[in-house]
């Protein structure tokens, strides 16, 4: 099983980077102005809260035994306590992030369901009008910033035409895919034009591929050549990509669900730096930074799977 | 597959000559001139108050408008050229540098340091890149100047990996074996012979990129982390007007266009030298 | 059958199920930048059942586009005019859902470079039995047993197991077996092969070879065998077909062609070839390098790298012509001269 092996030592792989995450989101919490307890208390905390906040955090420890009590916590799941909530930060994000999830997983299907045919159709019109059409496009896509397309979508479809709600979340599954249909939308149109690009330039390389040529000699139906021999390669380095632009389309998330209040990891993500909530920040950005790379581990299993020139 | 094949497609490709970068380059070229003499363009003081005219629609005596302080929508566009130009470049140039150096010395030391490095890179882009930039502003505090530091700490990395992977494949060449055994100092052949071949790729990237920076340069205004009010920013333009949204769409709407129109310039710039840098070699 | 210039007595092959192919007029050209390039002009010659014809020259030549064209392969901004006929039909014509019948199972093609031909992330045993899919009824047993039998016929040792292999596990020599497998399954009776061996081996290619020679005795298969080496032409082909910048400029049998040239081109090409039982001669090669196909030198295309050209040739281009019998022809004004010049060296 060459798939098998192949996981585990992306698995073992993942060990450095998950480090690395805890050593920096561990600094960026020491790099707070002054006192970290107070910078979290603000200036009218009294000192025994400080003390409080200090001892939770093991600052009276030498920074490498503080590093350690750290990694302890965040590995048993203890991610210290909301300052702003009153709650764990762990049971926060248990309870934000499975939004987050939604949003971004239907995000990305619509950005898919977008640019798989528009970028066949670009690549097969090359240098014709539908190709150009379909490139401004895209170019229009990857220059508008999500919390602009968000704006405009939420006053032309839900406030004007009231085709949608306005923001929020559903409480039944129907509820909610209605909820995140335009913020899901306005996440995957630029998104959609990162896809697009890139499917288009690979559907190009793959069609003047000699395989390609060999499946045409052969006698082959065009949907199977269409579907077996140039969309298959062409998504293999599309599926790469759809890795890479994972952390772009969570940060998008945090834009768009601020915007269509959504309440998601992402709009505790701002809440927290607004409420100078530190430790739901580092929270966050730990499982986001877990997530991503969760995200790159399937991307490449999905990606040996599609080559099988990969998982040697 | 015999060579006039390959020969008769070859030089169907030569065909496409960079209109996109003329495109680009007309957008860009009239953006600078708004970004260095706003005042020469814009009709009014953008920050001037005109209470006789609050969320005033476009009108001869306002093209875009007013907002909700009176203020000129499209003075206050124009003038945020200056602002989102100099993100562009600010929030770009010091990565630029620093990665395309630290990637020419990785990429030409190669062994331990290049796994070294490897291993930042993986680790850098598992924070998606937003959240990251929002962590930092927020510990440093928020303003234009820690919003480039941010940025700063994360960007070089992208040009470090471009610049790295193709000193990588440059230093295999003849002509840098010739540069050792002239004797030149491993200075002198990365920087005299190698980068001027392998910086290519950085800077397609550096000009795209760029569009990058005004995207997240305005998302931050929009989030309160960026430019501050009453600076005129479009970011901070757009997050004021957006609960005038139904009944003043000017006030948002245009400065909208002008981040989607200043992006298309890059990309489309970026594109062309792509394009353009692609054909030369 | 002959290899004429011009529609023969035998040219004329309407209704004839059993001619094989016949290639009048075929002309392939490019817009490009710098002008149309004509990669294949006029091209006519013929393959009679059972025949295998090597089509000859230099790269650039328009050998492989020449191939290309008869398959229908090639694509914008390239465009092909012409008759192609097979059984018959004209390929050129003929409908795609008609082309794509013909293709793979009735005409067969191998590529030069097996490990770009297959495709890399579909094992092979698929990419033999999408061949039987598209063209035959069989079941997915039968299917399965033909891809063996296939791979057996073609001499791919362990053949059961290596169904289920992906393209990079194999060798060069056993890819190119793997696509000949793959050409032959619908038992084609045209094989056009381009460059078949140069990406491989001396050994392998001779086994190649040995292989395309017996499967053609076993199956009377016709093949059309493009190649740049002589070599392979003198151990394997029939009749031969010498190709300079987009034409045919020499035809004839190969004992015939190389006892004899009578082209200036075709006299070069053989003298860069080493030759047992003859003296020890230095080889020689053509002096310059062919044209480029957008800007063709007037009259005959090869007159400024040939040492027999007079004014005529920079002011006409000469047909090509059948000489001492139908199936002898030559495009060259000067082609007595030549033959003597040869008979001298």
């Amino acid at each position: 099983m060459p798939l098998f092996s192949f996981v585990i030592r992306r698995l073992l792989q993942m060990i450095p980077t998950v480090i690395f995450i805890l050593i920096v989101t561990f600094i960026l919490v020491r790099l707070l102005p002054g006192d970290p307890a107070s910078a979290m208390l603000g200036d009218r905390a009294r000192d025994a809260d400080v003390e409080r906040i200090n001892r939770q955090l093991g600052l009276d420890q030498p920074v490498v035994v503080q590093f350690f009590y750290f990694v302890r916590r965040v590995v048993t799941g203890d991610l210290g306590n909301s300052i702003g909530l009153k709650v764990s930060v762990s049971s926060l994000i248990l309870q934000r992030l499975p939004v987050t999830l939604m949003l971004t997983g239907m995000s990305a299907l619509i950005a898919l369901v977008l640019a798989v045919p528009l970028a066949f159709i670009a690549a097969s019109k090359r240098e014709r009008l539908p190709d150009s059409i379909i490139r401004g496009a895209f170019q229009m896509g990857l220059s508008m910033p999500v919390f602009y397309v968000g704006i405009v979508l939420l006053t032309v479809f839900a406030a004007q035409l009231k085709l949608f709600p306005v923001g929020g979340y559903g409480d039944t599954l129907g509820d909610r895919l209605y909820h995140l249909f335009l913020p899901a939308l306005t996440l995957a149109l630029s998104f959609a034009a990162v896809l697009m690009r890139n499917l288009r330039a690979s559907i190009i390389e793959v069609m003047n591929a000699e395989y390609v040529d060999f499946a045409t000699a052969k006698g082959l139906r065009s949907r199977v050549i269409l579907f077996r021999h140039i969309l298959r390669n062409a998504l293999i380095s599309t599926v790469t990509l759809f890795g890479l632009q994972i952390g772009t389309l969570l940060g998008g998330a945090v834009i768009t669900e601020t915007v269509f209040a959504v309440p998601g990891a992402g709009r505790l993500l701002i809440d927290s730096i607004y409420g100078r909530d530190y430790p739901v920040l580092q929270g966050l950005t730990i499982a986001l930074a877990v997530l991503v790379s969760l995200t790159f581990l399937i991307t490449d299993i999905v990606q040996a799977w599609l080559d099988p020139r990969i998982a040697r | 597959m015999s060579a006039d094949w390959a020969a008769a497609r070859s030089a169907f490709r030569l065909k496409a000559l960079p209109r996109s970068l003329v495109s680009g380059g007309v957008i860009l070229g009239l953006s600078l001139v708004l970004a260095l003499w706003p005042s020469l363009l814009a009709p009014y003081d953008p920050t001037a108050f005109d209470y006789s005219a609050l969320l005033a629609p476009p009108s001869w005596a306002h093209p875009f408008g007013t907002d909700n302080f009176g203020r000129d929508v499209l003075s206050r566009v124009i003038h945020a050229y200056t602002i989102d130009m100099q993100i562009a470049i600010f929030a770009t140039i010091g990565p630029f540098i620093f990665g395309t150096i630290v990637g020419a010395f990785v990429g030409y030391a190669g062994g331990l340091w290049e796994a070294i490095f490897g291993r930042i890179v993986d680790a850098t882009i598992t924070f998606p890149f937003l959240v990251l930039v929002i962590a930092i502003v927020s510990v440093l505090g928020p303003g234009l100047g820690n919003m480039y530091v941010a940025v700063g700490v994360v960007g070089w990395v992208f040009y470090a990996r471009l610049v790295a992977a193709e000193i990588k494949v440059q230093k295999r060449l003849d002509y840098a074996d010739a540069g050792r055994v002239m004797g030149y100092t491993p200075l002198r052949i990365i920087f005299r012979h190698l980068l001027p071949n392998a910086i290519t790729p950085a800077i397609v990237y550096w000009v795209t990129d760029m569009a990058l920076a005004i995207l997240l340069g305005s998302s931050l205004g929009y989030l309160g982390l960026g430019a501050q009010p009453p600076a005129a920013e479009w970011g901070v333009q757009i997050a004021d007007g957006k609960n005038f949204m139904n009944t003043a769409w000017w006030i948002s709407v245009f400065p909208g266009v002008a981040i989607v129109l200043t992006g298309l310039g890059f990309s489309l710039a970026g594109d062309g030298v792509a394009e353009l840098l692609r054909v030369r070699r | 059958m002959a290899m004429s210039a011009n529609m023969g007595p035998n040219g004329n092959t309407d209704g004839n199920e059993n001619a094989g192919l016949v290639v009048r007029g075929l002309t392939t050209t490019f817009d490009t930048p710098r002008g149309q390039a004509i990669a294949a002009a006029d091209v006519d010659f013929d393959v009679a059942p059972g025949e295998i014809v090597g089509l000859v020259g230099e790269s650039g030549s328009g050998k492989s586009v020449t191939l290309r064209s008869i398959m229908g392969l090639i694509r914008k901004p390239g465009r092909t005019t012409g008759h192609v006929d097979w059984r018959g039909r004209d390929l050129v014509a003929m409908s795609s859902e008609e082309l794509r019948r013909i293709r793979g199972s009735e005409i067969a093609m191998i590529f030069q470079e097996p490990m770009t031909a297959l495709n890399p992330v579909l094992p092979v045993g698929l990419q033999i039995e999408e061949n039987l899919i598209a063209h035959t009824t069989l079941t997915t047993r039968q299917r399965r047993s033909r891809a063996l039998e296939l791979m057996n016929i073609v001499g791919i040792p362990a053949a059961d197991r290596r169904l289920d292999e992906y393209p990079h596990q194999f060798s060069g020599g056993m890819r190119q077996r793997v696509m000949i497998a793959i050409a032959l399954a619908c038992s084609p009776k045209l094989l056009l092969a381009d460059e078949p061996t140069t990406a491989l081996d001396v050994t392998i290619q001779d086994q190649i070879l040995k292989l395309l020679l017996d499967l053609r005795d076993r199956m009377a298969m016709s093949v059309v065998l493009v190649t740049h080496d002589l070599g392979v032409v003198a151990a394997t082909c029939d009749r031969m077909a010498v190709m300079y910048a987009g034409r045919i400029v020499e035809t004839g049998a190969v004992a015939e062609v190389f006892a004899r040239p009578r082209h200036s081109y075709t006299r070069g090409l053989l003298g860069s070839v080493p030759r047992s039982g003859t003296s020890r001669t230095m080889l020689q090669s053509i002096e310059g390098t062919p044209p480029s196909l957008t800007n063709l030198p007037t009259g005959c295309a090869f007159h400024p790298r040939c040492s027999f050209a007079t004014d005529i040739c920079l002011k006409e281009r000469p047909v090509l012509e059948a000489v001492t019998s139908p199936t002898r022809t030559v495009a060259c004004f000067h082609h007595e001269r030549v033959a003597e010049a040869e008979a001298i060296l």
